[in-house]
Parts: C-alpha cells; sequence; structure tokens
C-alpha cells in the first residue's frame, strides 16, 4: 500500500537526482541501468551526509545525546521500511548488508535448523543466484532436494505442476519479479499453494519493493528480502522480513556484538528481534539513507511510481519494436501490466557485450551479460542478453536515445 | 578520450565476420583446452594437434563477442605452424600489450593508435614486429573491461599447452 497518491511522475523527478545532470564522452548520461542499482536523489545524499557531519555516533547503549540521536535515527528508518511495506511490526525489520546476505540468513538460520535429509524445497528456474547458490551451499551440507518450478516460453512461471511440486517440500522459494526478463509473478497464489502444501513462503523482492506498492500481508509471503540501493537508498544496507514467530524460533546468523543479552565462558543468551540477527556495528548511515530513500518514494506515491513505469514500458517496447522491426526480440511478456520495467533484449545476433560498448558511446548505460541467472540464460537458450532497466527518473527521451543508439549497433556490425 | 575505432578496427571485424580456422578436431588424437569468461558467460574451446614441439592444427569453438573471438581467430592464425616455444613467447608479447596501464599508451604510442589506418604502424619495439596483426588489438588496453574477452583465447590455449607438455 502507497503512503499517498503523489502528483504524476515528471521531469521534476529527474532534476532531483544530480548524477544524471553529467555526460558520458560527450553526451547527456542515459541511464537505463536501474535494475542493477538506482540513482540517489538529493534527498538521500543530504540525509547521509547530515548524518555524518551532525549525528555520527555508534547506536545502542550510548547515554550521551548524539548516541541517542544516531539510535533514533536508525530506529526511525526502521520504522519507515516497516511503514513501506506494511509490516505489522517495525521489529520484523532486519537489517542486512544487502539482499543476498538475507537470503543467506534464511537459508543459514531458518534452513539450517528446519532442512534435512528427508526434506525440500521448491525455486524457479528464472531465479537470481542471490535465490540459488545459498540453497545449493546448504544442500550440499544436509542433503535436502531442490525441486524447480519450469518456466514458459514467453517467460512466465509454468504452474501446472505446481501441486506436484510442492507436495512434501518445506519451502518455495521464489522471486517476486525477474531481474531478467520483468516478469511479475502470481506471489499471492503461489502463497495459497505454499501454505496449502504445509510450506513456506520467501520472496526476493528486490526487483519489486522499489517499484510497486507492497503489502506482505496482501504478498502471503513469509518471510521477504529487498535491498537498499535499488531502491534510490545507498549500497550497503539490506533488508529481511519475516513473521515474528518465525524469527523468534531462529537461530542466529552471524555472533558477535550487539546480538547478544549475555555472554560468559559457558555460551551465550541471544538478543530479541531484530538485534538478534544484527550482530557487529550495523550500517548506520545507509540506514538512514534508506529511511530518506522510503520517504523518497512515499512522496513520489508507489502508485505513480508504477503507473509511470507501466506507461514507459509500454512506450520502450512500441519504440524499440517500431524502429528496428524484426532486428530486435525482447524477451518476458509483452503485455506492460504482466511485467516491471525491465528490458532484455536480442539485437540482431550481436553479443550483447559489443552492443553496450556502443551504447556507451552515446552515453547509453545498459547492462550486458548473464545478469547472475545462469540457469534462466540456459532455458532461453542464450549466454547472455542485453538488459535495459527503467526507473522513477527515466522518461520517452531516454527510451528514443536507446532506440537510436541502435541504429549505430547495426551499423557497426552489419553483414 | 577513445573511441570505437580504438576498439573496433577493421581487422578486427574482419576475423569477427569470418572467423578463421573456425570449429573442432577429433579428440583424440587432438587435444582440447576450454577457457571461460565467468563475468559475461564467454566461452572459447580451442581443439589443437601437435607434431612434436610443432602445433600443426587448430580450431577455435565456443561463442563470444567481437573481440573475443576475433582475438581467439587472429591467434589460430599466428599460431599455426609454430613451436611451443615460440607460441610462448608470443603470448608473452600479446598478454604485455593487454597489459600495458591506459595512461602510458596516452603519451608516446597514442599517435599511431588514434590514427584511423590499421596495423598501428608506428611502434617499432620487437614485439610489435612479430605481432603483426594481432597489434589491431592494442586499442582494446583503453577498454579494460575487454582485455578479459581479448586474452580469453589465449590463457586457454597457455593452459592447454602447459597440459600437453605435462603429459609427455
Amino acid at each position: 500500500m502507497s503512503a499517498g497518491a503523489g502528483p504524476d511522475i515528471d521531469g521534476a523527478v529527474k532534476a532531483q537526482f544530480p548524477l544524471l545532470e553529467r555526460s558520458v564522452h560527450g553526451h547527456p548520461i542515459v541511464y537505463l541501468d536501474s535494475a542493477a542499482s538506482s540513482q540517489k536523489p538529493v534527498a538521500v545524499l543530504d540525509a547521509m551526509d547530515d548524518y555524518y557531519r551532525t549525528v555520527n555516533a555508534n547506536v545502542h547503549r550510548g547515554a550521551y545525546e548524539i548516541a541517542a540521536a544516531a539510535t533514533e535515527q536508525m530506529e526511525q528508518a526502521r520504522a519507515d521500511v516497516a511503514r513501506f511495506i506494511s509490516a505489522p511490526s517495525a521489529d520484523e525489520i532486519v537489517f542486512t548488508k544487502n539482499a543476498t546476505e538475507a537470503m543467506n540468513l534464511v537459508a543459514r538460520s531458518w534452513g539450517g535448523s528446519n532442512l534435512g535429509p528427508a526434506d525440500a524445497i521448491v525455486l524457479t528456474e528464472m531465479e537470481h543466484h542471490a535465490n540459488i547458490v545459498p540453497w545449493h551451499i546448504l544442500a550440499a551440507e544436509r542433503g535436502f532436494e531442490i525441486r524447480w518450478i519450469p518456466i514458459t516460453h514467453d517467460g512466465c512461471l509454468d504452474l501446472t505442476d505446481l501441486d506436484r511440486l510442492l507436495d512434501g517440500a518445506k519451502l518455495l522459494s521464489v522471486t517476486a519479479m525477474s531481474n531478467v526478463l520483468g516478469t511479475l509473478n502470481p506471489i499471492p497464489r503461489l502463497a495459497a499453494a505454499a501454505h496449502d502444501a504445509g510450506a513456506l513462503l520467501s520472496v526476493d523482492a528486490s526487483q519489486y519493493v522499489p517499484h510497486l506498492p507492497t503489502d506482505v500481508g496482501e504478498l502471503g509471503a513469509d518471510f521477504m528480502v529487498f535491498t537498499g540501493h535499488k531502491m534510490c537508498g545507498p549500497t550497503g544496507v539490506g533488508v529481511l522480513w519475516a513473521r515474528m514467530e518465525l524469527l523468534d524460533a531462529m537461530p542466529p546468523f552471524l555472533g558477535g556484538g550487539e546480538m547478544i543479552l549475555d555472554v560468559t565462558k559457558e555460551g551465550f543468551r541471544p538478543n530479541t528481534v531484530p538485534h538478534k540477527f544484527e550482530a557487529g556495528t550495523p550500517p548506520i548511515a545507509e540506514i538512514v539513507g534508506l529511511g530518506a530513500a522510503v520517504r523518497y518514494l512515499e512522496g513520489l506515491g508507489m502508485d505513480a511510481v508504477r503507473a509511470h513505469e507501466v506507461s514507459l514500458t509500454g512506450y520502450a517496447l512500441r519504440t524499440l519494436t517500431d524502429r528496428h522491426g524484426d532486428d530486435i526480440t525482447v524477451h518476458g511478456p509483452s503485455e506492460p501490466a504482466q511485467r516491471g520495467g525491465v528490458l532484455s533484449f536480442v539485437y540482431r545476433d550481436v553479443h550483447p557485450h559489443d552492443i553496450s560498448q556502443v551504447l556507451d558511446q552515446s552515453g547509453v548505460c545498459v547492462r550486458a551479460g548473464h545478469h547472475c541467472a545462469k540457469p534462466l540464460m540456459r532455458c532461453l537458450g542464450v549466454t547472455a542478453t542485453t538488459r535495459a532497466s527503467l526507473y522513477v527518473y527515466n522518461d520517452t527521451s531516454d527510451i528514443d536515445s536507446l532506440a537510436e543508439a541502435l541504429d549505430e549497433v547495426g551499423a557497426l556490425f552489419g553483414h | 578520450m577513445a573511441g570505437l575505432e580504438d576498439l573496433y578496427r577493421e581487422i578486427i571485424l574482419d576475423h569477427y565476420r569470418n572467423p578463421r580456422n573456425r570449429g573442432e578436431l577429433e579428440c583424440p588424437p587432438a587435444r582440447r583446452s576450454e577457457g571461460f569468461n565467468p563475468l559475461c558467460g564467454d566461452e572459447v574451446v580451442l581443439t589443437f594437434e601437435m607434431d612434436g614441439e610443432v602445433v600443426t592444427d587448430l580450431r577455435v569453438g565456443g561463442y563470444g563477442c567481437s573481440i573475443s573471438q576475433a582475438s581467439a581467430s587472429m591467434m589460430s592464425a599466428a599460431v599455426i605452424g609454430k613451436t611451443i616455444d615460440e607460441i610462448r613467447d608470443l603470448t608473452r608479447s600479446f598478454k604485455a600489450m593487454m597489459s600495458i596501464h591506459e595512461e602510458s599508451i596516452g603519451g608516446d604510442g597514442s599517435e599511431a593508435l588514434d590514427g584511423a589506418g590499421a596495423g598501428g604502424s608506428g611502434s617499432s619495439d620487437d614485439g610489435a614486429l612479430r605481432l603483426g596483426d594481432l597489434e589491431a588489438l592494442r586499442g582494446v588496453v583503453k577498454f579494460p573491461v575487454r582485455i578479459k574477452c581479448a586474452t580469453l583465447g589465449w590463457n586457454a590455449l597457455a593452459t592447454g599447452l602447459d597440459e600437453s607438455a605435462e603429459g609427455e
């Protein structure tokens, strides 16, 4: 649920992102790689700068003024993040280093105490490596089975055999939105199916929370992970949200300061949730920055953010097809309402590295490679794709620049 | 500023469009060596035959970007008929060219590089003479991300030759 519908996203938004004022190779920068990392608005940069200039001190336990202020700012950010995803309690927000660490926490802590040789979990063929490799590592130690939901030719989950795959499984872990295809997966339906089968649902929402109004209750998730730097916040801070009873029952992840109530020569007593999972000095300035990012996005209104991206994705699909016709193939769902603003495409037979290199000369930033989703690449029958991804600060001129710069690729590599 | 013409020299595009010695030899008797670029998933598969110390034939398989494919194609043309020692010398020269720091070519050597003509004719050191057409890849150094593409095939060949030497 978004906190209030802001005005429509317009050109004023771009001006709030200082980096987008710069040029690259003599051209104004055209940043189309927000699925990898978003740019940061002045509000976030200022919040972090102010924190370091006026508040900086270690959090918790300090009796002096600025230590209390640092703690208050960090805990305010926790409350902001909880509100942003409609979590029942701020105590259910665990700060991590990124979404990858958050997923490793779920695997190591929940998986490590709940999965054994007789068990199974279910993943999908469109997962990011962050939602694959932690399970591979754990499975090698504990011997449980990993099952895979396949994808259809148009890049959606093939749920034909869902009930059979979930039968006897303890967890379904799935991305809410593919970082390669932009596919939006039917999370509430998957939650219901998982729960009917007695399994929990873990959601990789790294590409979802930054772009759509998010309500963990409506999604039906038991665990959800996402990262700050893809949602206008800084790098170095990610989030695990989970239902309190799950967090309460889970053992600590990392050990050290902050995560204990008491330590003796014989052992330790863990702290309460969420501090049990936040060993050591946290990335305080980054957490403060993430809080500012959340408030910034709330100011825009997440309904408006989503509407802007649906509109721009439709414009991009039309423009690229109109200009380049059969030379270009965009992977994933063709209907903008069923996808996010992530456009992975193939242009003629030109390798993605070469495409991105040529586009860079026009200041157009896109990503080339396997996007940390090699099982998906194998399903698509490619080794790599070129990916353009959109966010609040992009507009139709960015799409036009991409479409025009692709002409240069055709000119250089045309046979 | 490095321009695309520094990277995509005509001779490189020619090798990309018309790769030399493309394919695969039957193993055995041929030996096989593979190279991966984990960053982009590119893969080169080399199969080569030896007569004593001489590489008598070599084929390039796999897939990748224009730089990795062209570099492997040019390498195949350069090494067939050469001895292991000659190939190791050539590999050292090529990798030395790839490891020149970007700034160091901004001075003396850059005039030759900035010229539109292929061949990088201004350089007169021994390595450059022996590298021949491979000189065209010198511009890759201005695009550090792509150096791994240019060296992919060379690293695979070095590994393959090392293994065949150990196998004797």
